[in-house]
């Protein structure tokens, strides 16, 4: 079973998101912001993060660089999730190493087809 | 609301009689969902009251909106993923051998909605730009819904829509964002163009495709439909043109013009063709 966690710091979207996913046959952790989902990678690497912009503490783009920085070897798949749909925040989040974009709203078919395409579900 | 029995076999009948489509169960426990909106902007209370206002011909466009409300325009950027796969692996490799004299190819996509799944093939060849130049691409892209035509031709689609199958790359190179929302690039625009049909009727001017979808259509007709569609989009098809259904749809006990291509799954030839192989096998 292939693992994901929700990195957002609203209980509702990662309610909805848990839901989704675990339709999708995925194990769930959460995170309520950046810190604690590095903090989480750490102790254990997901195959997939699901990952909100704004957040308290630490950001989703503060996250995703640190992450990347720390040069894992199991590095795992980031895909955005956020309401920040413009071009210039989507080519921002890709330069910095996330594999996959979702603009909220979004349903289960969009995110199973985000996690295919990056080759986690 | 209560939708009487009488009230939902009116609709049915108004259905069918416009499009061939059955009320089928699933559409049945969502009239109300379909409707509402179209209520609201008329000001009707409720659907028996609509039925009652459609009955006396009050108002003949009433049931045109009526019909373009229950129809199901559920589509998005390469549906299923797998049909488009078998295209590129099999279907276009080998057009591109067939066709090498004349370099033009014609697709139709029947029953294509809000035109995700034409786009969807004009991305397919605008990715390979080296492989397809010096060609003539003509994607028709077909739907009974005349708003939902329109939509396709305005080629425009809300944030939701846009991301629904494509991936964020996919996404950035071929649609930039506008006001009115993320609009298809030219690229994607130029092989492409739209027009109202009704599946049963005679197929497109001119004909003459060399690949037809009609993919999730023909599971709402009942089999005497049915059965004319095939005969329609079988007629539309080049000799040795290939058609392609959706999952879960099949020719098989429906129709005896076209058959299972046995060289490749999912994808349909004309009957006469396939027993012309056999012969040339033999």
């Amino acid at each position: 079973m292939k693992t994901c966690l929700i990195v957002d710091d609203s209980k509702v979207i990662r309610k909805v998101a848990r839901h989704i996913l675990e339709t999708l046959e995925f194990s769930v952790d959460e995170a309520g912001d950046g810190k604690e989902a590095l903090e989480h990678c750490e102790a254990s690497m997901p195959d997939v993060v699901l990952l909100d912009w704004n957040m308290p503490v630490m950001s989703g783009m503060e996250f995703l660089k640190l992450l990347r920085q720390r040069g894992h070897s199991d590095q795992p798949k980031v895909v955005f999730c956020t309401t920040e749909n413009d071009m210039a925040h989507i080519r921002a989040a890709l330069e910095a190493g996330a594999d996959e974009y979702v603009m909220k709203p979004f349903d289960r078919e969009t995110l199973h087809i985000k996690l295919q395409l990056v080759g986690v579900a | 609301m209560e939708i009487s029995d009488s009230s939902s076999r009116i609709l049915a009948g108004l259905l069918e009689a416009r499009t061939g489509q059955q009320l089928t169960l699933n559409r049945r426990w969502r009239l109300e969902t379909a409707l509402n909106h179209l209520l609201r902007e008329r000001g009707i209370a409720s659907i028996d009251e609509l039925i009652t206002i459609l009955v006396m011909g009050k108002e003949p466009s009433l049931a045109g909106r009526v019909v373009e409300a229950l129809l199901n325009n559920e589509t998005y950027f390469f549906r299923d993923r797998a049909p488009f796969d078998t295209l590129a692996r099999s279907a276009l490799p080998a057009l591109a051998q067939k066709r090498a004299a004349t370099k033009r190819l014609r697709i139709w996509s029947a029953g294509c909605s809000t035109g995700q799944e034409p786009y969807s093939l004009a991305m397919m060849f605008a990715e390979e730009p080296l492989k397809w130049q010096g060609w003539t691409i003509d994607i028709l892209g077909t739907d009974v819904s005349e708003a939902a035509v329109q939509r396709a031709r305005a080629g425009v689609y809300t944030q939701f829509e846009v991301q629904r199958g494509l991936g964020i790359a996919q996404m950035i190179k071929w649609f930039e964002e506008t006001p009115d929302g993320w609009r298809a690039a030219e690229g994607l625009r130029r092989p492409v163009r739209f027009q109202v049909h009704n599946l049963l009727e005679a197929p497109p001017h001119p004909g003459g495709f060399d690949i037809v979808l009609c993919r999730n259509v023909l599971l709402y007709l009942n089999t005497e439909m049915r059965e004319r569609a095939f005969e329609r989009l079988s007629s539309a098809m080049v000799p040795d043109g290939w058609l392609m259904l959706g999952a879960g749809e099949t020719v098989i006990g429906q129709t005896r013009k076209l058959t299972a291509d046995k060289e490749t799954r999912g994808l349909y030839i004309l009957a006469g063709q396939a027993e012309q192989a056999d012969r040339q096998v033999a």
